[in-house]
């Protein structure tokens, strides 16, 4: 697949700083979880590769060139932390999926098209006539990344995806990621403030704080030899972690 | 989309404004056809004739029937009004939608000019365009429609705006799908129900414009007529025939009256439907259920959890125990029969113990907390066999005696702490209230006490703290000010409803130690609500797994891990990745979906969904029963090994594996003050008897 890489980017709002001369590296068919607390500047990162939020400075380039913000086919998509805001309430969810298609092909062939993904994220494929009222939160979560992929991208954003989710059902969505990865070989960008779940999915981790990157590595490494004070904050404060008194 | 029409039209309001808008409707398309040519006969003889049997409101200056030039003015009327109405919204649409179309900064340039148009006085702006383009009815059609034009920009602006923020309409962007695209498949059909019920109103306000422009005699000209003309035509000989002023006021009256009811009454029946749309959406999807609940207290249900030996075991002790709840239901009332999200559930809280709830969302976790500190919404009804805090019946009518005592007894922290308290008020003061309110103290000695209870809940800086408003807390500070707010009485419980799900996992741990330190150092007993097992796990003695509205476990927090013998708490408790889960297994999911409350199953609510669900657990719901060590599960299977590849079988076993052995090799954290210790396998000392 393709290789996502952020050099120096800087992204500001006004006077204030949101993502200071971040450098990181999604390799190919790689997954790269990015950490830190909210604030940290994780999803203006996000939004900034897929051109949602303002780059100050520095680059992002998707195979050595630049992300393409304009055009009908976006080889970098994104699926979002809430399910109950990120699906149109109006609209099917076969419509939808549809929509995120690169254009051409008849009605048939897209109709097609979106029942093969919803199959593919273990959903039924009579459920693209429904609307997203009718769905769950983990389903709605599964049309989202069906949605993603009908842009054929070469890499997915992942931006929080099972925080607004019961634990119940994060742990499908975290199964059907890691099925998928392997499955079509996509370079993800992982975001969450949960390192378990970072954990889980990724093979490399990325800790923000405060706009900066302030350790990385494979996740392996990261996780059990923690090089900076903040990883290990981070580390001693996920659930379960810490034996009972 | 037919149902609320329906319901607005049920409503005599909505029933009698939409007849009378079908009325005028109908008269407008009718009345020219039928009654043009009476309407317009010249009758010389009886110029200017009061009231008669035959000319019900008189004649005019030519001698032609009032009633009839009434009537058939309606058409003009009304059409004028449409048109006018329709170049404001379109108008209106064109500048309101201009941020999704143009770049930021002509977009802004837009927003101004319609903040400025919209503080222009609508009548004065109508008077003007009325000069610029001319008496007569187009040019009045162009000032009422383009004077109403800023209020429909406004209100689009608005709506546009609240759209536009949401991930859909960043979805489609990031899928490449052009602004003009987004804005007709995402963003207007989304607005369009707010704006057709305004439009509505915006076409009475239309009508009655005008009337007035009309009577002023800048509107429509003789030989046409609507009904401001025919008042106009009417005051003139207002003492010699007042009903031929009457009349076409009367008929404006009406019909301006028709048209703001009915998008008024509109307007309440779909707001209506915005709040209990998604509910009802998927309760129509999900199937064909009954609606019928089983009644309280049938079956072995009931019975069982009042003979259970731990309910036996509270009355011998009755001093301990700070919370007593037995047989507890909430019940609402929907379409289709009540709706009961909490069935019956039995448990106690004793003095120092931390209680932990668990559950999905819809389970009933938050609304049994809601139900024993009384906040219940009106619509609920909450009935129990026993609702006891510190041995006070919470079952009363609302009484000053018992709000002190809830107010001091029982503190709540809520899941968001930013709308738990007043934005305009300084948190010093919304503490120190609580101390005036219910302990009578001197503001001077209540605002002394809220900066000491802000300091003991953690809060650096207190007094400078104090003095600040809930917008200058960060979400960890602000719910520290929360429990410091509880900390204002001397609560014996504590109910905290998710208090760190909105917050990041390093402040979590801050908030979790902090509650479980204050529960150490005053003894007082914790109910901690979550949707995630492995934080109530941590903090909390005793775990109460919720599902469907009843209690499906209720066993000591050690026995989490290993012990839990209903397959849901294990389902529960596998699903959750920690650090040492296996990277090459699939996490344990359960199947399906949790149950709708308005359509709970016969049998076991959980047999949908369960590896180990036969025939009776179809039938029969099983009991919550006790065995000897004061656990209790609800399970016809519980305990039994979990099948095949719904969940790996030895998921429970080989995360306890996992567990210890991550505590040889972490270094050990401090460990937070807590209450009795809980060591695995043999139980608490303080447990049931």
């Amino acid at each position: 697949m393709s290789e996502l890489r952020f050099e120096d980017v800087t992204v500001r709002y006004g006077r204030t700083i949101a993502v200071n001369g971040v450098s990181l590296t999604v390799a190919k068919g790689e997954v790269v979880g990015l950490v830190g607390e909210s604030g940290s500047g994780k999803s203006t990162l996000a939004r900034a590769a897929v051109g949602l939020a303002p780059v100050h400075r520095g680059s992002i380039m998707l195979d050595g060139r630049p992300v393409p913000a304009r055009g009908r086919h976006r080889p970098l998509q994104m699926v979002f932390q809430d399910p109950y805001s990120s699906l149109d309430p109006r609209m099917t969810v076969g419509e939808s999926i549809a929509e995120a298609m690169p254009p051409g092909g008849s009605r048939a062939e897209r109709r097609a098209e979106a029942e093969r993904l919803l199959e593919l994220v273990h959903l039924d494929p009579g459920h693209a006539r429904s609307r997203p009222a009718r769905l769950s939160g983990g389903q709605r979560q599964r049309v989202a990344l069906a949605r993603a992929l009908a842009g054929r991208p070469r890499v997915i954003i992942a931006d929080e995806i099972t925080s607004a989710l019961d634990v119940s059902i994060q742990g499908a969505v975290l199964n059907l990621v890691r099925e998928l990865q392997r499955e079509l070989g996509l370079s993800i960008l992982f975001i969450s403030h949960n390192l378990a779940v970072v954990r889980y999915v990724a093979s490399h981790v990325a800790v923000m704080r405060r706009g900066e990157i302030v350790e990385q590595g494979p996740a392996g490494r990261v996780l059990a030899e923690p090089g900076h004070e903040y990883t290990r904050e981070l580390l001693a404060a996920v659930p379960g972690r810490r034996s009972r008194p | 989309m037919d149902r609320r029409w329906l319901r607005v039209l049920r409503s005599p309001l909505g029933l009698g404004a939409g007849a009378l808008a079908a009325l005028v409707l109908a008269l407008a398309v009718l009345a020219p056809p039928l009654w043009a040519d009476r309407a317009n006969a010249v009758h010389t003889g009886i110029i200017l004739a009061g009231p008669s049997g035959q000319h019900w409101a008189g004649t005019d200056n030519l001698g032609r029937d009032i009633v009839f030039r009434v009537l058939v003015a309606s058409r003009l009327s009304v059409e004028l009004a449409l048109a006018a109405t329709a170049i404001a919204v379109l108008v209106g649409l064109l500048l309101g939608s201009a941020s999704c179309l143009l770049g930021r900064r002509t977009a802004r340039l837009v927003a101004a000019g319609v903040n400025v148009a919209v503080a222009f006085p609508g009548l004065l702006l109508a008077l003007f365009f009325a000069v610029v383009f001319g008496v007569g009815a187009k040019g009045a059609v162009l000032a009422i429609g383009l004077s109403g034009a800023p209020v429909f920009a406004r209100l689009t602006q608005t709506l546009v705006a609240g759209v536009a923020a949401m991930d859909f309409v960043a979805a489609a962007r990031v899928a490449g799908v052009g602004r003009i695209r987004i804005l007709l498949r995402h963003v207007l059909p989304n607005i369009a129900e707010p704006l057709a019920v305004n439009a509505t109103v915006g076409a009475g306000s239309a009508l009655l414009a005008f009337a007035g422009l009309s009577f002023l005699g800048l509107g429509v000209q003789s030989p046409s007529y609507d009904w401001g003309r025919l008042l106009f035509d009417g005051v003139a000989n207002l003492y010699v025939n007042p009903a031929a002023a009457l009349a076409p006021g009367a008929a404006i009256l009406l019909a301006g009256l028709a048209f703001n009811l009915l998008g008024e009454s509109v307007a309440k029946g779909f707001g209506v439907a915005v709040l209990t749309g998604a509910g009802s959406g998927s309760r129509a999807g999900a199937g064909t259920g009954s609606g019928v609940l089983p009644e309280p207290g049938t079956g072995a249900r009931g019975e069982a959890e009042r003979s259970s030996p731990e309910a036996a075991g509270t009355e011998s002790e009755p001093t301990d125990v700070v919370l007593d709840v037995r047989d507890l239901e909430v019940t609402f009332p929907g379409d289709r029969g009540p709706i009961r999200p909490v069935r019956g559930i039995t448990f106690t809280v004793r003095r120092g113990e931390a209680v932990g709830l668990v559950g999905e969302s819809g389970s009933g976790k938050s609304l049994t907390a809601l139900a024993v500190s009384c906040l219940v919404d009106a619509s609920g009804r909450v009935d129990a066999a026993r609702l006891e805090l510190l041995g006070h019946d919470l079952r009363t009518r609302d009484t000053p005696v018992r709000r002190r005592m809830l107010g001091t007894a029982l503190a709540m922290v809520f899941q968001d702490p930013m709308t738990s308290f007043n934005p305009t008020r300084r948190i010093g003061r919304q503490l120190a209230e609580v101390a005036t309110h219910h302990q009578g103290m001197s503001r001077r000695d209540a605002m002394a006490r809220a900066v000491d209870r802000l300091a003991s809940a953690g809060i650096p800086g207190a007094a400078r703290r104090a003095r600040q408003y809930p917008h200058e807390f960060s979400g960890g500070m602000r719910q520290r000010a929360m429990i410091g707010m509880g900390l204002m009485g001397a609560p014996a419980l504590i109910i905290a409803d998710e208090p760190t799900t909105a917050l990041d996992v390093t402040v979590q741990q801050q908030v979790l130690d902090l509650l479980a330190a204050i529960r150490g150092a005053d003894d007082v007993a914790l109910m901690l609500i979550s949707h995630d097992v492995t934080v109530v796990g941590e903090v909390c003695d005793r775990v109460l797994v919720m599902y469907a509205g009843r209690i499906v476990e209720d066993l000591r927090a050690s026995e989490l891990a290993t012990g839990a013998r209903h397959p849901y708490t294990r389902a529960l408790v596998a699903a959750v990745p920690d650090m040492d889960t296996d990277l090459d297994r699939p996490l344990a999911t359960i199947p399906g979906r949790p149950v709708d409350p308005a359509e709970v199953p016969p049998g076991c609510a959980y047999a949908k969904r369960c590896p180990l669900a036969d025939v009776r657990c179809r039938a029969e719901d099983p009991p919550l029963t006790g065995d000897g060590s004061g656990d209790r599960v609800a399970c016809w299977h519980a305990g039994e090994p979990l099948p095949g590849p719904g969940g790996p079988p030895d998921a429970t076993v080989r995360r306890a594996g996992g567990r210890q052995r991550a505590e040889a090799v972490l270094p050990r954290l401090p460990a937070a003050p807590s209450g009795p210790a809980v060591r695995p396998g043999r139980p608490p000392a303080r447990e049931l008897p």
